[in-house]
């Protein structure tokens, strides 16, 4: 069993959804991500996903590309990303890691050595925006034969037509995309979350996480209803960005002032089937 | 890498020129993008859209552009003779009407009501923006606060025509933002909104689609060239930032073996320095904005910002089928400085009395810099691909000149 599967049956023995964070590796230094990062699971995180920073996040809202920037100026790349989740893998061996990204620093990277060393790292996950299914001769199907699962999104404007395309090579979780849109802009009415979440369950066994526009612990609560986990992303970027200084290095605050954000975000879940 | 039988069957159904192109892109898009090939499809089935098409082309583009001998400018050079064609005479002054005609003619089969686009000189947000105004489409242009800044006259012209101009302060700032924030217009406008695209780039079937409205470029050149000389040219030369351009004057000869063809990118300040936009001579593989072709990056797949002194070829990649040309040798892809192109924007203006966009003066100095040697049969065809109107505050800054 993958640290994935392993994590949602869990999750389904304790009868709750589960919390997947996002946050930009490296922002806004390389040294508070680390500590953010190895805070994460007792803050509630049940799933990490980090970011790979990239400097045209064509899919992303202003928090996110920000921080995509912040963590370049900072000097970040996929071969530090990779040996930061190595050096929080020899402190966690179960909380599961998804890297989140564009196509072009793996692609530059090399895909082979980039799944060799991402799987060396601990790596559980790979969701890679700019991917469809139309190209996964690329990367999603040399990843899940190195048994690194490739996550894809489903999003309101796929239709029950294009659907089995998504899934079919999709592993791991299912990561519903809740609007139609960038990162961190609107959210989805609670209502048309649950059609979708009927929806796709319906066409698969995988787990599904809903995000895109969760920003509080009574919206993550709303989606840990009807969902197998809530993702919160921009949200929490935001409040690193909120403790910066003026020249954009992080407040002495920033690691506890983030990780209580994310208790909140927990006990939101946690309780939502109370 | 063996040659193929022909150079003019691409893209593959999945978008693909050998290892270029492709469909990159968000999940959100994909439904879109498959739309936008389904009804360009139909589209070219009906005997009706190309009649369209060759109505808008002759009463309001003014097609046939010319084939103008320039008698001066050869025997200036004293070698090989040379023809321009006159792409600067087009309605609103550049190739570009060619495709936004194309475009919003299928934006509209598809019953699409409102167009985004993303423009770095101008020149594609003007025409598309002429386009808008001519068919009654709301129109929103994505331009960044830098080009803004040093393209006024078009941002002016534009917004006369009725578009609203979205200023980009993300990023760099520059045409990769705007396109950027294009795509992230149209991912949040899925229902409504048509993305035309500017050039030859793009996920499929942008790059093909755009090649084939600006083939009436080289299928004119080559009647028009049989009409003057009883022959095909030999040379063909054009400027390269995305690649529009030069694939619609390129590409009707790509299976002709004698007609030899060079595209022009844009050394800036000198690839050496880093200061430049030729992503061919200069970048490497990598995949951005939808399809992969060659890009300028860091060895770490960061996109680097070009440079050049025309705004138009200020982008860091190329039209993925320029990318597979390159690499299957068939075009020959050399590099102009900002320097080089000046002295040849120059130079046809005083001896043609043509001011040439800063664009197409990157191709004029290369043609330069090869007539000399060429023998006097020699034909060569560069493409005026547009007028320079819109960069003489550019050239009268560079004198110290505040127009």
């Amino acid at each position: 069993m993958s640290r994935i599967e392993e994590r949602f049956a869990a999750l389904k023995r304790e009868g709750r959804a589960g919390l997947v964070t996002y946050f930009t590796c490296g922002d806004p230094d390389a040294e508070s991500f680390a500590r953010i990062l190895e805070g994460l699971p007792e803050a509630g995180a049940d799933v990490i996903e980090v970011g790979i920073p990239f400097s045209d996040p064509m899919a992303d809202g202003p928090a996110i590309q920000a921080a995509s920037l912040r963590a370049l100026r900072a000097g970040m790349n996929l071969k530090t990303v990779l040996a930061i989740t190595k050096t929080f893998r020899t402190k966690d061996d179960t909380t599961p890691i998804v890297l989140m990204g564009y196509y072009n620093p793996i692609y530059s990277y090399g895909v082979d050595r980039f799944l060799v060393d991402a799987k060396a790292a601990g790596v559980d996950g790979l969701i890679v925006v700019d991917l469809p299914p139309e190209h996964d001769d690329e990367l999603c199907l040399p990843a899940q034969k190195v048994g690194i699962d490739f996550i894809r999104l489903a999003t309101p404007t796929t239709d029950d037509k294009r659907l089995p395309k998504v899934l079919s090579n999709t592993t791991g979780f299912l990561y519903y995309v809740a609007v139609a849109g960038v990162t961190g802009t609107k959210s989805a009415a609670a209502g048309a979350i649950d059609t979708a979440v009927t929806r796709l369950k319906k066409h698969t066994k995988l787990p599904v996480a809903v995000g895109f526009g969760i920003r509080t612990p009574e919206q993550a609560a709303a989606v840990a209803r009807v969902a197998d986990a809530a993702v919160v992303g921009s949200a929490l970027v935001e409040r690193v960005a909120l403790s910066l200084d003026k020249d954009d290095k992080a407040k002495p605050d920033l690691v506890s002032a983030v990780l209580d954000d994310v208790h909140a975000l927990s006990r939101g879940v946690k309780g939502a089937r109370a | 890498m063996s040659s193929p039988n022909t150079y003019r069957s691409g893209p593959n159904e999945r978008g693909l020129f050998g290892l270029f192109g492709g469909r990159f892109v968000a999940e959100t898009l994909m439904p879109l993008i498959l739309q936008v090939e389904e009804a360009y499809d139909a589209a070219k089935r009906d005997p009706s859209f190309a009649k369209d098409m060759a109505y808008y082309f002759e009463h309001y583009v003014g097609r046939p552009s010319p084939l103008y001998f320039a008698q001066r400018t050869t025997e200036e050079f004293g070698g090989a003779k040379v023809y321009l064609k006159r792409e600067d005479l087009n309605h609103t002054g550049a190739h570009k009407i060619n495709n936004t005609i194309g475009q919003i003619l299928l934006a509209r089969r598809m019953g699409k009501r409102r167009i985004i686009a993303e423009t770095g000189a101008g020149q594609h947000g003007v025409a598309t923006a002429t386009v808008c105004a001519l068919f009654n489409i709301p129109c929103v242009v994505y331009m960044g606060a830098t080009d803004i800044e040093r393209q006024k006259p078009n941002v002016f012209r534009m917004r006369l025509l009725g578009a609203e101009v979205r200023s980009v302060h993300s990023g760099t700032a520059t045409l990769k933002d705007a396109m950027n924030d294009a795509l992230r217009d149209w991912v949040a406008n899925v229902e409504d909104t048509y993305y035309l695209i500017g050039t030859v780039a793009g996920p499929h079937p942008y790059p093909a689609m755009v090649r084939d409205f600006q083939n009436v470029i080289g299928d004119e050149t080559k009647k028009q060239m049989q009409k003057a000389e009883g022959r095909l040219p030999d040379t063909l030369v054009a400027a390269i930032g995305g690649g529009s351009n030069a694939m619609g004057l390129f590409h009707p000869f790509l299976d002709d073996p004698s007609v030899k063809m060079i595209g022009v990118e844009a050394a800036g300040h000198g690839i050496s320095t880093g200061k430049h936009a030729a992503s061919l001579n200069g970048g490497l593989p990598g995949v951005l904005h939808g399809n992969r072709t060659y890009l300028l990056q860091t060895p770490d797949g960061q996109i680097i910002d070009a440079h050049s002194i025309s705004a138009g070829l200020d982008y860091p990649g190329i039209g993925p089928e320029h990318a597979w040309l390159f690499d299957s040798k068939r075009v020959d892809y050399v590099a102009i400085t900002d320097d080089e192109a000046l002295e040849a924007f120059h130079l046809l203006t005083r001896l043609e009395g043509i001011i040439p966009a800063l664009e197409s003066a990157h191709a004029l100095a290369h043609v330069k810099k090869i007539a000399p040697h060429l023998p006097k049969d020699h034909l060569i065809v560069a493409n005026l691909s547009g007028r320079g109107d819109k960069d003489i505050n550019t050239v009268a800054a560079l004198q110290g000149i505040q127009l």
